[in-house]
């Protein structure tokens, strides 16, 4: 019970941290999935510079730790004189990183529609762009929404990260709170039970979607 | 060069971080697959929910919980015992459920027909289920290894002296402009140790393909 009475003395604290790290999420994923579709149209491009770039763009966010990344933006790039504040470099470094990831599942849904849609449409008469936005993109789209999900659980835990460079997300309240009077084990269990509430249900979301698109392929 | 040589020395940590806890998830998730196959529901629930639970909290968080919450007597964990722990704990979560995935995908019939031929359940499992589990798994084994790599730069949040830990106290004793060459050399080390991987899980990967068609 005394575990329970303190956790509730915590909770309003970890609730404004929580808070943060729900908007950090929010925005690197909202930013990221758009430009992980130009991302997966630049690496599938026939214009060679183009597919550089989007390789470059896509292997760097999948490859380099999300603690690198999230560092180099907000140690690193202030040594150029481009300084954020340290809410918006976690922003930047995890849209890249959901970008990145985005980009990879979209590639493999679009190129999952089948070939005789493209023929279809083009025996129809539908211009390229047609056939893109009203054939293929809904189709892709549909089956890469499993993975986008995936991709939004990770960046809403990838967001305990911005722990390392001192923006008030849950992480950082936990530890503070925690470095006050040392009972870390409360607060580290509450803070993990934080993050399990809302990433737990939405795993068991994903798989449902994922079990009920395979049933319809 | 001193960048490089800097962070090159969290790499035997990195490395050994890395391969630590990926040796307790290969064989601690064999268990906990058994348990998420089982045909026992309480079984099956059980390992369900701690496959979930370790996989719903970040890796941040369980590193921290045993760092600084764990204290049993006079027992602490140093940082890379609770960063060797911790990483293992989430591999084993990950991994069983990978091996969950295999055993799945291996037509039923296959069960059926060693059962038909008359093998004991221990062969059929053995024998029969998890080799063809293992062919198709292992590239999601390899992705999981190179997760596991970045994932160990984590572990320099508490204090392990690891690749990103070496980068960030070079690019502190160096605050102009080379102290932000830290960052991306450790950056590009990541991708490159990821090569190797993907290489030879690719060469694993047709040698086994060969073996079944041959």
């Amino acid at each position: 019970m005394t575990w329970l009475t303190e956790w509730a003395g915590y909770l309003p604290q970890m609730m404004a941290g929580l808070g943060v790290s729900l908007l950090i999420a929010g925005i690197s994923i909202f930013f990221g999935y758009p430009l992980g579709l130009v991302l997966s149209l630049m690496v599938t491009a026939k214009n060679l510079a183009v597919r550089t770039l989007g390789l470059a763009v896509v292997e760097i966010g999948r490859g380099a730790p999300a603690l690198v990344i999230l560092y180099l933006f907000y140690y690193g790039l202030p040594k150029f004189g481009i300084a954020f504040e340290s809410i918006t470099a976690a922003c930047l470094a995890l849209t890249w990183n959901s970008a990145a990831y985005s980009s990879e599942i979209m590639r493999a849904g679009l190129q999952s529609v089948a070939r005789g849609q493209l023929e279809a449409s083009n025996a129809l008469g539908l211009s390229q762009r047609d056939t893109f936005f009203r054939v293929v993109m809904p189709q892709g789209m549909r089956s890469a929404i499993p993975g986008l999900m995936g991709v939004a659980i990770q960046m809403f835990q990838g967001t305990s990260l911005a722990y390392g460079i001192a923006v008030p997300e849950l992480m950082k309240t936990a530890y503070n709170i925690g470095s006050q009077d040392f009972n870390y084990l409360q607060i580290f269990t509450l803070a993990g039970l934080c993050y399990a509430v809302i990433s737990m249900p939405a795993t068991w979301i994903t798989v449902f979607f994922e079990k009920r698109m395979a049933r319809h392929t | 060069m001193d960048a490089l040589s800097a962070v090159l020395q969290g790499l035997p940590m990195t490395i050994m971080l890395t391969l630590s806890a990926f040796a307790i998830g290969i064989v601690g998730a064999v268990p906990l697959a058994v348990g998420l196959s089982s045909s026992n529901l309480l079984a099956r629930l059980v390992s369900r929910l701690f496959v979930d639970l370790v996989r719903g909290v970040p890796i941040i968080v369980w590193l921290f919980l045993l760092k600084f919450g764990i204290q049993i007597g006079t027992f602490k964990f140093n940082p890379v015992g609770a960063a060797i722990v911790g990483l293992g704990v989430v591999s084993i979560a990950y991994l069983a459920e990978i091996y969950r995935g295999g055993l799945q995908s291996v037509p039923r019939g296959q069960g059926e027909a060693a059962h038909a031929l008359g093998l004991t359940r221990g062969t059929t499992f053995y024998g029969v289920m998890v080799p063809q589990a293992f062919r198709i798994i292992s590239p999601s084994i390899a992705t999981y290894l190179t997760g596991l790599l970045k994932d160990s730069s984590i572990a320099s949040t508490i204090i392990v002296t690891e690749m990103v830990f070496q980068s960030q106290a070079f690019a502190r004793q160096h605050p102009t402009v080379e102290g932000i060459l830290p960052y991306i050399i450790v950056g590009v080390l990541y991708i490159v140790l990821s090569l190797p991987i993907a290489y030879l899980s690719r060469r694993l990967d047709s040698r086994m393909r060969k073996a079944i068609y041959a």
